[in-house]
Parts: structure tokens; sequence; C-alpha cells
């Protein structure tokens, strides 16, 4: 497996044709006086291996970009493109056939679980999902349990389970499982780790990664953690009040931003190397 | 030397289950803070951080239980108190606690000013309402808080500015202690930044005297603390001035920690996260020896067999480990 964290340069070698793009993609909420542009005629083009980051402070819009990338509120204006084409979601057989393709993890994966269900039958349901209805027990035994060992779980502790007898990071870690099984071509993470502690989320930032090393897939987190965006992303977008202000590769945009407001954002975030507006101490030297 | 706000000596507490286990979330942790300074304490979800805020303030109600130690503050015992008289002489005026919802605290049906009413008047009975709103203007003034916010309801408040209005409420009283547990982890960057700015200014005009941070964020807890101490299940594994704890800590667990830190920094791409394998012990059955052990991939069986003892070393730095602070610089430079 190729080094994956080292993704500046080396990542963007994988990266393939158009899978999802869109055109004055425009979202508005209500009407008259309470009319609100939440998203405010967005392009962009996100490619076949790509890690891109959308960022941008609470209420800039992300979370209504997200729902209509998963096909989960409709677009006011403008078109979105899925693998070539201009996305077909008219039915509800065509919006299932749409979600075996783009698949998303949450922020809080204590809500992500229907909590009827054990966690043998969540697993379950992906292989079905996939086409495996006919595989046999044993078959799809093996696959949950070669799933749950890529994020580090042990399928033979998890069986008779419900997900909310696990902690925060190991119920986010089966959320990868999940994708494991599903194998999208798209992964929309929505702030995936900023509910768990610092330490669990360099684990899932690892596991991501290395999900998209094995199947290929794109992986599209929306974030405000600017910190996280520059380290796992090819590609980053800076969303403002529904426009995206700034985008391109990672090391141009946090390194040398040209919007205003990516200047603030990053001058925003603690930093340890660099000067911050209200540290007690002197920065020290750059990483050596 | 400065005068110690927060003295605690070997405290330990725990939680009794409905099942009558018992928890051991704060076990035999000692630490001081003086005047004018401030203790962030780091550590992995579960270890006991808040747990030991809710210690530290006498705040003993079911399932949480005081066991040994001793908390002073500003040299008042405390932990003799039974919780009620706790609650009435000591949280507020004495220690102030944010907890990490803080602005979800507020009702929706009250002005801001009747929580700061109900705060003085549960203290000081002789305020009357025009001292309170009198005190409560020139306090938010001087926090850079627009004063009309104290004729608001909570829904009329951003997020940003629900959490200063709580933190400029819970330290109306100057306390001499505040405990900020994970003040700005549901905020973004910007508001992040002026609830920062405020807990300084707090500081700086001696409403405050010295403050404990409890947060994961390790950038945040490096730049505005002056100690770190590092929490792993219940115990202090390493405590030290912030910097030396960041960029050289001497626990096993805690250059763990600093090595998982993630800005937006140039040359911050090319390190490589590692991550802590495994989960923090279940604190119902702790590991015989050092509770580390079974994640430390420098552990040894005597790692497993012998508890490690908290040394302290010069310059204001612990650690609890087994071995000595030499042969595990000698381990790392090899690893």
């Amino acid at each position: 497996m190729p080094d994956i964290m080292m993704n500046g340069a080396a990542g963007r070698d994988h990266v393939g044709e158009l899978c999802l793009s869109g055109k004055g993609v425009t979202k508005v909420y209500g009407m008259g006086a309470r009319r609100t542009v939440a998203v405010d005629h967005v392009d962009f083009e996100f490619r076949k291996g790509e890690v891109i980051s959308i960022v941008g402070e609470s209420g800039s819009g992300k979370t209504t970009l997200v729902k209509m990338l998963l096909a989960l509120t409709s677009v006011t204006e403008g078109d979105i493109y899925f693998m070539g084409g201009k996305r077909d979601i008219t039915t509800r057989q065509k919006k299932h056939d749409y979600w075996r393709g783009i698949q998303a993890i949450f922020q809080d994966p204590f809500s992500s679980y229907n909590i009827f269900h054990k966690i043998d039958a969540v697993l379950l349901d992906c292989i079905n999902m996939r086409g495996g209805k006919g595989f046999s027990k044993e078959k799809k035994t093996e696959m949950m349990s070669e799933a749950c060992k890529f994020v580090n779980l042990e399928f033979k502790e998890l069986t008779n389970k419900y997900p909310f007898e696990l902690s925060g990071g190991q119920m986010q870690r089966l959320m990868i499982a999940r994708i494991f099984l599903l194998q999208p071509r798209i992964l929309l993470a929505d702030e995936p780790t900023s509910m768990i502690d610092a330490c669990s989320r360099a684990t899932i930032l690892d596991m991501l990664l290395n999900l998209r090393a094995e199947i290929g897939m794109t992986i599209i987190f929306v974030t405000h953690d600017i910190g996280l965006a520059y380290y796992v992303s090819d590609t980053v977008y800076i969303m403002e009040r529904g426009r995206f202000v700034e985008f391109g590769g990672a090391d141009d945009v946090i390194l040398r931003p040209s919007a205003e407001y990516t200047r603030r954002l990053i001058q925003d975030v603690p930093k340890i190397h660099e000067p911050w507006d209200f540290t007690k101490r002197s920065p020290r030297a750059v990483l050596t | 030397m400065a005068k110690v706000m927060l003295d605690v000596k070997e405290l330990t507490t725990k939680y009794i289950t409905r099942f009558n286990e018992d928890v051991y979330a704060v076990d035999r942790v000692s630490f001081q803070v003086e005047e004018g300074k401030s203790l962030g304490i780091a550590g992995e979800s579960g270890c006991g951080k808040s747990t030991l805020a809710l210690s530290l303030m006498g705040y003993y109600f079911a399932p949480l239980r005081y066991m040994s130690g001793s908390i002073k503050i500003d040299g008042r015992e405390i932990t003799s108190m039974k919780p009620d008289d706790a609650r009435r002489s000591v949280l507020g005026a004495e220690i102030a606690y944010i907890p990490q919802a803080a602005m979800n605290a507020l009702n929706p049906t009250q002005k801001i000013i009747r929580f700061i009413e109900d705060v003085i008047q549960a203290h000081d009975t002789s305020k009357t309402r025009k001292d309170i709103r009198d005190m409560a203007r020139q306090r938010f003034e001087a926090l850079n808080l627009p004063a009309d916010v104290l004729d608001k309801h909570a829904v009329e408040l951003s997020g940003g500015m629900k959490q200063r209005t709580v933190i400029a409420i819970s330290t109306i009283l100057s306390p001499k202690v505040l405990i900020a547990d994970e003040p700005s982890s549901a905020l973004d960057v910007t508001s992040q930044k002026m609830v920062i700015k405020m807990i300084f200014d707090l500081m700086r005009d001696g409403f405050i005297r010295s403050m404990i941070f409890i947060t994961h964020e390790l950038p945040l807890l490096y730049n505005v603390t002056d100690d770190i101490a590092v929490m792993y299940a219940g115990q202090f594994v390493e405590v030290g001035p912030a910097e030396q704890t960041v960029f050289d800590p001497i626990h096993p667990y805690s250059r763990g920690l600093m090595r998982s830190i993630i800005v937006p920094e140039a040359g911050a791409r090319e390190q490589k996260l590692e991550a802590i394998p495994g989960t923090p012990p279940n604190l119902k059955k702790p590991p015989a020896g050092c509770r580390f052990a079974q994640r430390c991939k420098f552990a040894s069986p005597q790692c497993r067999a012998t508890e490690a003892a908290f040394t302290t070393i010069g310059g204001g730095r612990g650690y609890r480990c087994v071995y000595p602070e030499e042969r595990l610089r000698e381990v790392y430079a090899h690893a």
C-alpha cells in the first residue's frame, strides 16, 4: 500500500477523471422577506481518488451543500453531474442507485445508527445493498470480519451488541467498516472527527485515507478544522456565505491564501510553531 | 513564590454505578495552581478530566463519591464540607465552572440579567436589583460585551455570544479559580478566539485569579495555559510547563498525544500522524501495573507488574513511569 499520508504531490498521482461536479448550484430557503440564499451559484469539480475539503464557519452553507450532494434536499437552481452525466434522481429507484455511489459519515456517531439494529444487522445491510444477498452465511461473516479488521475492531466481540454499547471512536470506526463494505465511489465526511478526541482523530483519518488507497474512492471532507483540511486534502474549497471564495491545491490555499476570508480563518486557528494572537509564548522555529 | 490558589493533594474520587461497581475516575491526583497562573489538562475522552473538574468543586452528589485527599482553595479545605454547603459557599464565589455545553444552560424564557441576579443573590441577599444591574453593566463593559445583552433572551444571541455571556455570568463574583471544561469546543475558530480573548481579559483584570483549562485540543492548550497536565485513566501521567510538555514530552502517552497534533502550518503535511493503538482501560478494573502498559509500545513485563510512581524532576516537571527519564529518552532516540 502506498504511504498515503504523504498525500501532497504524491497523492495527486492517482487522481483520475471527473466523478462529481456542479454548475451554478444554488439553494434558497424560504421566500419573500424570509428568503435566504444558503448556497449561491457554486461551481465545483471533484475527481476520482481525490481528497477534497470544504472549509467554512458555522452558517456558511457547508451542510446545505452536503445535503444537495447527497440528494437529501432539492437543488433550487443549477445542475449536479455524476460520473460524466447529469445526475438523475427523479425516481425512487434512481435515487437508490445514486446512493450506491455516494455515501456519508456524519459528525455525531451516536445518532447515525438505528438503535434497534444490532451491529451484525448494520453490516449485513451493507452486504445486501452491494448485491450480496445470495452469499452463504460463512461468506457474509468473512466479509464482515474483514471489514471490522480493517478498522481495528474484532467482529467476534461485536456480534449481538448494539451500536450504543460502543465508544464514540469505535462507532465512527464501525461507520468506516460500513463504507469498506459498501465501496462507494464518493464518500462525504461531514465533520467526521469533530466529536472525538485528537488521538482517535488520527486513527480515523488514517483509516479513511487507507480506504481511499484501497478502493480508489473520492473523499469530500466538510469541516471547520482548517488544520485537518490541510493535512488530508489534495484540494481545498473555502466557503463563505454560500459561495466559494477560494479553491485550489492545499498548499496554495493554506500557505499562500489569496482571499481575505481565508487569511482570517487561518489566523484564528491556534498554532504551535507560528504566532497566534493571544499566545502566551513566542513561536518556535518551524518544524525541521 | 506566588500565593497558591488551588492546592490539591492525592485526591481520589470514584463513581458508584447502580450495579454497585466502583469506577475510580480520579486516582491520587496532586497539583498546585498559583495566583495568576493557569493549568491545562489534556487527555483522551473518558480519562477523567471532567470528573476531576467536578471533584475539585466539592460537588459530591451520587454517583460521584469523595474517597481521600485534600483540596484547598486559597488555604481553605473544602473536602470536609457537605455538598450543599459547598454549593452555597464555594461554588461561584471561590470556584466557578464552565461546562462544555454551557451555552445550552440558559433558560430560554429568562432575560440574561435574571441569571446574574440569581447568582449574586444566592450569595449576598443584601444586594438590590439596581446594584446588581450596575455591577453587571460594569463587568460586561470591562469584558467588551455589549451591555444591551443583559435585557435579551438567550435565543437572541449567537453561539459564541451565548458562551461568552455564560462565562461572564459564572465569573460575576470574581472567583479565585475558574474551571473551563472545553469552553470552546462547540464553536468555530473565530468565536473560539473571542472566548479565549475574554478569558485572558478576565485574568488580566483580576476577575479570576487562577484557571484550570480542560481540552483535548493541544494547540489551544499550548497557547492558553502556563502549565499542562496530561491525564490518563484517572491519573496525571505528566505535568510540566506548556512549552516543554508539548515539545519535549517525557511520558510515552504524552509523546503519543503530541504526535496527534494537526495544525495548518508549513511542514505539517509531511509529518506522519501517530495514533496510539487500543483504548483506555476499564476503570472498574484498572490493570495491576502501569495503566498505560497495554498500549505502550515501549512496555516491558516489569511495567505490567509494577505500578509506576509519580517522579518529580526539576523545573516544575514530573511524570509517572516505571523507567527513569534518561532511559525513556534513550528509547525514544532509537524509536
